[in-house]
């Protein structure tokens, strides 16, 4: 059993960030919501404001680190142009998925939607974990902005979905291989 | 008789929503950006190739880097101007939402290769 460089880089990006960010993007739905309706009355309105600044600000600092790692760490190991007359595109993704019909439009569609769409998620986040930050507890008073975080954080969880369903096929159909092998685990000889 | 998450009268804000405002508008602004710098690259050579300051990332670098200063540079913009405001959050809200609906549209390859 054994692992790549490469292969550790796309774990950490989609299984580490990402998902993470999915799982604690209908958490953050759902709290967003029960603002739409919990009281001034409640005891533990100003502590629930609190966790939610800080649970949207981690949830920003996942999509900085989702995009950043996929743009920049990723991506380029994606769109690395095979030498000319290569025959082997094993370790050249887009040239990969390209080089045959039934695989193209998972880069010329999947790729080409992930990597943009993908770059909706952090502004939308980070806006939304500024404006709790900014407002906390007044926030129960501005009812039309609190719909307009709801809705942002929405959409940046389905931006995140879209991202994060094409990032899973992509690498289903020409995984992003290459770099020095760890050894995980020995088998029987 | 009211239960505990029943909806309660509001107080008056304490502080105005104009920051509230400049944050959705601007975060509409940005993610429009996102799409609009990508259908720029994607039908000029030239802004391709001036894009790709990051050259492994190629174009992708370019477009998401001036996408986001747009953004900071409009937070920016809007929150000094509408800081000490009361703005109206309707029409915001829906500037922003129809801006990031444009995004989700124009960033989705068939719909972006038709400009």
């Amino acid at each position: 059993m054994e692992i790549t460089t490469r292969e550790l880089w796309t774990l950490i990006h989609g299984m580490g960030f990402g998902a993470l960010y999915l799982l604690a993007g209908s958490g953050a739905v759902v709290a967003l919501y029960r603002k739409r309706s919990v009281g001034t009355q409640d005891a533990n309105a100003h502590g629930e404001v609190r966790f939610l600044a800080i649970y949207l600000s981690a949830m920003a600092l996942l999509a900085w680190l989702t995009v950043l790692s996929g743009t920049y760490v990723i991506y380029p190991w994606y769109r690395a142009v095979p030498p000319a007359g290569a025959a082997n595109l094993v370790a050249f993704s887009r040239a990969l998925l390209l080089s045959r019909p039934e695989t193209k439009q998972w880069h010329l569609i999947g790729m080409e939607w992930k990597e943009h769409v993908a770059w909706i998620v952090p502004i939308a986040i980070t806006m939304a974990a500024a404006v709790v930050v900014k407002y906390g507890h007044d926030l129960r008073n501005h009812r039309q902005l609190r719909s307009a975080v709801l809705g942002f954080v929405a959409v940046s969880l389905a931006a995140a979905g879209i991202a994060g369903f094409f990032g899973a096929m992509l690498n289903k159909n020409a995984p992003v291989e290459g770099g020095k092998t760890f050894h995980l685990a020995q088998g029987d000889k | 008789m009211r239960g505990t998450h029943d909806v309660v009268p509001v107080d008056t804000p304490a502080i105005p929503n104009g920051s509230g405002a400049a944050a959705v508008l601007s975060a509409g602004i940005g993610s429009f950006a996102v799409a609009l710098t990508s259908i720029a690259a994607d039908k000029s050579a030239f802004l391709k190739n001036l894009f790709s300051i990051y050259k492994p990332t190629g174009p992708l670098s370019g477009e998401t880097t001036l996408a986001i200063l747009v953004w900071l540079l409009a937070w920016t913009f809007f929150e000094l101007r509408w800081r000490k405001q009361t703005i109206s959050m309707s029409r915001i809200s829906a500037i922003a939402f129809g801006l990031l609906g444009l995004s989700l549209l124009f960033t989705f390859p068939p719909i972006g290769d038709l400009f």
